[in-house]
């Protein structure tokens, strides 16, 4: 069995330098749940880890006037657990609940999520809904990525030699905001996603008009897919079932899905609009503020 | 071999240094290095709970975590759950209701279930269910755990 090096250190530079030092084959290390399974089964040919949670911004979880900034190791436990958070963005925690069972939450984070950057990680389309700001360090200082960049291909981004997320921003919401994210899978819990689809809205003051839209769909494409189109055509529309019907049709048409031991192409084309308008029906909920978290949960199996 | 590593930490209460190879996880640390061989391994990659801790306060697969990780932290097995001598309630639960029978996956279900009555004293079967979704049983068909954990929720009201 291969040895490696471990490092943890204390700052973003000091782990800017161990990854330079460590080249090609040394890795960040946030909650493991992805990079030590790999690790353990072979599948990694990593020499250096490094443990990027000592790192006091990478854990940290900042939410006020600023809007949210998510250090990226910050773990899916101390999000769900966060009252500002379920609060101020509550369709977050439909994928922080939901991603592994109660001990993976425990490790696990939405940075390490984005990173492994599966097709079907079900906190990206959320990242998408919610217009999540990347924020990366390397050796060539700083940079950000808006988070339907960030994936690439299955199992690839855009992070380069030595580079390594450090935080994920969440621009405060505007008035009138919601969101929210859902999954098919054929058990209540603990599995991948067939398809997954995470929406949000901006409302008029009414309630009445969509003024702007993002819809985002995971397990149909190489990468997590941002349906501009669909958001598009909501905007400026009435908040009415046909709307949201014509929205749901450009997701399916924008979904490339492929047929696995998961699912066909057929099914994951009908759930990408079946899974579409769903979220968009919740997220118009919620920003009228007539859905809280735990009744979503409900409609997730977790309640 | 890589260059070993000291690691101090907490574990079960009592401040403990061990030496550790860089990759090996806390669990094979645990049951190899430490002799504390009632956390087991079931599948070795987060899918069946059985080497169960908690970190922090927080339930973790053991077999997730590297041992180096644990420098300076603190961690809770299923050694560390009976107090004195006196078996915790959730095993005396386990026991009442026969809630295994090979019990390869019973540490494990009893840190979780220590870890969900920790944040929440009063969980409804599906709470219980979902927080313990993460732990396999190839035995009991779950529904005796669950009562188990839900007896002891109930004694402690």
């Amino acid at each position: 069995m291969q040895a490696i090096d471990y490092v943890a250190p204390n700052s973003v530079d000091e782990a800017v330098s161990a990854l330079a030092a460590g080249g090609a084959s040394a890795r960040p290390l946030g909650g493991g749940t992805d990079l030590i399974a790999q690790l353990q089964e072979g599948r990694s040919d990593l020499d250096t880890i490094v443990d990027v949670k000592r790192i006091p911004e990478l854990t940290a979880i900042s939410i006020g006037g600023d809007g949210l900034t998510l250090g990226a190791a910050a773990s899916c436990h101390s999000i769900n657990n966060n009252q500002a958070i379920r609060d101020g963005y509550p369709a977050l925690i439909d994928s922080t609940h939901l991603i592994g069972g109660t001990q993976i939450q425990g490790r696990a984070s939405l940075g390490g999520n984005l990173c492994n950057s599966s097709p079907a990680a079900d906190s990206i389309p959320n990242l998408i809904a919610h217009s999540v700001i990347c924020h990366i360090a390397g050796p060539n200082g700083r940079r950000t990525v808006a988070v339907e960049d960030f994936c690439t291909a299955p199992g690839r981004n855009v992070l380069g030699n030595g580079e390594f997320l450090v935080a994920l921003e969440f621009p405060v919401p505007p008035a009138n905001f919601g969101a929210a994210y859902l999954r098919f899978i054929p058990r209540n819990e603990m599995d991948i996603a067939v398809v997954g689809a995470g929406s949000s809205v901006v409302l008029s003051d009414d309630g009445q008009t969509i003024e702007s839209a993002r819809v985002s769909l995971g397990a149909v494409a190489p990468t997590p897919l941002f349906v501009q189109e669909a958001g598009d055509a909501l905007a400026g529309q009435p908040v009415s079932e046909e709307t949201l019907a014509r929205a749901a049709e450009l997701a399916k048409d924008a979904a490339r899905p492929i047929s696995d031991m998961r699912g066909t192409i057929p099914q994951r084309k009908h759930l990408s609009a079946v899974l579409t308008q769903r979220t968009l029906r919740i997220a118009i909920d919620r920003a009228r503020g007539t859905k809280t978290v735990d009744e979503l949960g409900r409609l997730n199996g977790h309640g | 071999m890589a260059k070993k590593i000291a690691v101090e930490t907490t574990i079960n209460g009592e401040e403990t240094i061990f030496l550790c190879e860089p990759r090996q996880t806390l669990l094979e640390a645990l049951r190899d290095n430490l002799g504390l061989i009632g956390s087991k391994e079931g599948c070795g990659n987060g899918n069946c709970g059985a080497c169960n801790v908690l970190l922090d306060g927080v339930l973790v697969n053991s077999c997730l975590v590297l041992s180096p990780e644990i420098e300076g932290r603190d961690v809770v097995t299923i050694e560390g759950i009976a107090v004195d001598g006196e078996l915790h309630p959730l095993q005396q639960k386990f026991l009442e209701h026969a809630s295994l029978q090979c019990g390869i996956c019973t540490p494990g279900f009893i840190v979780s279930a220590k870890a969900l009555l920790d944040e929440n004293p009063d969980p409804s079967e599906h709470d219980a269910r979902l927080w313990l979704a993460g732990n396999l049983c190839r035995c009991t068909g779950y529904d005796k755990i669950v009562r188990a954990v839900l007896d002891v929720a109930e004694g402690d009201a």
